[in-house]
């Protein structure tokens, strides 16, 4: 598992990119992609390209994220989900919560 | 600079000991000498040096004998033996090393390399020792956490326990440690006789996914034996999970409220997979779908308490499962997932037999048992085929109130929002004779109740409920008449009187509406399907005495008991 965040140009955007398993072992990692930056990115995406698998405990992780990010009026956009990882995140209704595409 | 150690050397020259002796002192450290293999030994029992060098050809015990009884003392402690040896075949060196030596120094001796090896060896010791003392605060902190899961397991026990998952129509699989896993199962019956059922996943595992169980469970089982309803229950723990967990650790659930005597469910599904409504005749299989977020994860102003509501059959039974069934992994990284979970529904033919091919599966599937797998099964069963405990009382029952009247008018506003019932029913069982009749009493007030709401406030047809179609529209006619209600009544009259031998309550319901036709009612229920209310014949049978004025406005029931019975 390797977790990487990669700002845009503008420093409005910051994308954080997951490989491999999203689990409670990329705890700390994932909170190190937006809390150790030295920017306050606008919106922010979540690639979840090469992510194979997604517990629970990632959901949990992704709530801490957009808390960071406003919480209600936070923008996360949740890209490029395999249909086991779409498939938790409907079961788990985070539609509601985040913006899948 | 290296500490000071202790070092013993066993070597029968004596001018060799002493030149060995002299190297170890100048270097810092203690030395102390034996001159066979048996003084050897014996003095390493004695004075417990750290580290030896042990000549391998000595007289009375060689340092081969020497180095496996000192190993063998030593225990797991490292004590590094080098080997002093002029041998120089490989051979001989081996046996050296088999003996238990961890390296060797040929002869004649060199000072640099023997202290560069003392220091290696002193390296390699203190590694060691830091491993044990490692291995074994980390062996203490797993006892106490043993310990401390135990006793959080035996007090959830009692909590946990105190409902009804022993009753004939629950089937119920559970690890013994499935709350370490997050996941919890809990079921009470309801004051009128009716179920609660939740099963849930908390996030994480451990202690954290614990903690939160423990007050779930409490407004669980507090509510639903105060008559609370789902949608409340839910509130409520939505509300509580989300004021007291950490951010990012919620609760994935499943609630079920199954009425025996109106032969519904209602489901509330936030993020666990898909349960099921298998029906008894084998016909189809409903999906019951998680259509909510997990609780915990909402403020309470955006919950969403909307449930959907299923009519059942006598057998049919509603099938409940955590994740751990879906997302067993096997060697090659596939997920058990849907598609078999149906493979193995479609093969059962007994229904009994479904949790033993479930798991069956899963160990065909991965090859070993799952242990994080939590399933329920609760069955359509007649009503009043289920034995219970009486209600529990949180009053002592000292201070009886005997001789009173109340009453109460819940308008519109109120109506759309809150539920009476808990309410009134808390009153009344203040009065110690009525506490024996508190599930009757109860299930008659909740059919007054939702008699004078459904049909006498919101003007709904109980005709329309004569199949599966009409059941679905009549509940979403209710919830769509219910959001706008703005005007209406629903009044209780309440009188308690003493009697000479103890003493009677008389209730009274009113509403808003046009009144009814009660003998036309009772003449209908006596025909109607299944599918329809039979509020009316259940009251009749429940109160002692139940009657309506010739308007059909208002309902009289009363209940009366005896002193001391």
């Amino acid at each position: 598992m390797a977790i990487t965040s990669l700002p845009s140009p503008d420093g409005q955007e910051l994308t954080i990119v997951i490989q491999g398993r999203f689990d409670f072992g990329a705890h700390q990692e994932f909170r190190d992609a937006y809390e150790r930056v030295n920017l306050s990115p606008k919106r922010y995406v979540v690639d979840l390209k090469g992510t194979t698998y997604l517990d629970s405990s990632a959901l949990g992780m992704l709530l801490l994220l957009r808390d960071h990010a406003g919480g209600d009026h936070a923008q996360i956009r949740l890209l490029n989900c395999n249909p086991d990882v779409r498939k938790i995140l409907a079961i788990s209704n985070f539609e509601q919560l985040f913006q899948i595409t | 600079m290296p500490a000071r150690l202790s070092i013993l050397i066993a070597e029968d020259n004596a001018a060799d000991r002493m030149l060995l002796s002299t190297i170890v002192s100048r270097q810092g450290h203690r030395s102390l000498t034996a001159s066979n293999g048996m003084e050897a030994v014996a003095l390493f029992e004695q004075e417990r040096p750290q580290l030896v060098l042990m000549d391998a050809l000595m007289p009375v015990m060689d340092g081969f004998e020497a180095a496996r009884r000192i190993k063998q003392m030593a225990g797991e402690e490292l004590v590094p033996i080098i080997f002093l040896t002029s041998l120089t075949e490989g051979e001989a060196l081996v046996r050296c090393l088999e003996a238990g030596g961890d390296d060797f120094l040929a002869k004649p001796y060199n000072r640099v390399i023997l202290e560069a090896k003392i220091n290696a060896m002193d390296r390699l010791r203190r590694l060691q020792d830091t491993v044990l003392q490692q291995r074994d605060l980390i062996a203490q902190h797993n006892e106490y956490l043993l310990n401390e899961q135990r006793v959080a397991k035996a007090v959830f026990d009692k909590v946990a326990h105190s409902g009804c998952l022993a009753a004939p129509n629950i089937r119920y699989l559970q690890s013994p440690y499935a709350l370490f896993n997050g996941d919890l199962l809990l079921a009470a019956f309801k004051p009128s006789g009716g179920m609660h059922v939740l099963l849930g996943d908390f996030t994480g595992h451990g202690l954290p996914a614990a903690i939160g169980a423990m007050p779930l469970a409490e407004v669980f089982y507090g509510m639903t034996a105060k008559g609370y309803s789902l949608t409340e229950i839910l509130r409520e723990i939505n509300a509580k999970l989300k004021r007291i967990l950490p951010l990012g650790v919620f609760c994935c659930a499943t609630l079920l409220n199954i009425s025996f005597q109106r032969r519904v469910v209602e489901v509330w599904n936030g993020g666990l997979p898909d349960g099921y409504l298998l029906r008894a005749n084998g016909a189809e299989r409903v999906p019951l779908v998680s259509r909510h977020l997990p609780l915990g994860v909402l403020a309470p102003a955006a919950f969403n308490d909307r449930y959907e509501v299923f009519p059942l059959e006598l057998g049919d039974r509603v099938f409940l499962l955590s994740d751990g069934v879906l997302e067993a992994c096997n060697q090659q990284g596939e997920l058990f997932g849907e598609r078999r979970l149906h493979r193995v529904f479609s093969a059962n033919r007994q229904p009994a037999q479904l949790f033993a091919e479930i798991q069956q599966a899963l160990l065909n599937f991965r090859g070993e048992l799952q242990d994080d797998v939590s399933l329920v099964e609760v069955s359509m069963v007649e009503e009043g085929s289920l034995s219970r405990g009486p209600l529990v009382f949180t009053g002592s029952g000292q201070n009886s109130p005997l001789d009173w009247s109340a009453s109460f008018e819940f308008r519109g506003e109120t109506l759309r929002r809150f539920n009476p019932l808990p309410f009134l029913l808390q009153l009344l069982l203040e009065v110690e004779g009525l506490r024996p009749q508190g599930g009757a009493l109860y299930s008659v007030l909740a059919e007054l109740y939702s008699n004078a709401l459904e049909h006498g406030v919101l003007g709904l047809d109980s005709s329309l409920k004569c199949d599966a179609e009409g059941f679905a529209e009549y509940y979403l006619q209710r919830s769509t008449r219910l959001a706008q209600l703005r005007e209406g009544y629903v009044r209780f009259h309440l009188q308690l009187v003493p009697e000479s031998t103890g003493g009677r309550l008389t209730v009274r319901v009113e509403d808003s509406g046009s009144g009814f036709d009660g003998q036309a009612i009772v003449e209908q229920q006596l025909r109607v399907d299944r599918l329809c209310g039979r509020g009316l014949a259940l009251v009749r049978q429940l109160s002692e005495r139940c009657t309506w004025p010739e308007d059909g406005r208002g309902v009289s029931v009363e209940f009366s008991w005896l002193a001391g019975a």
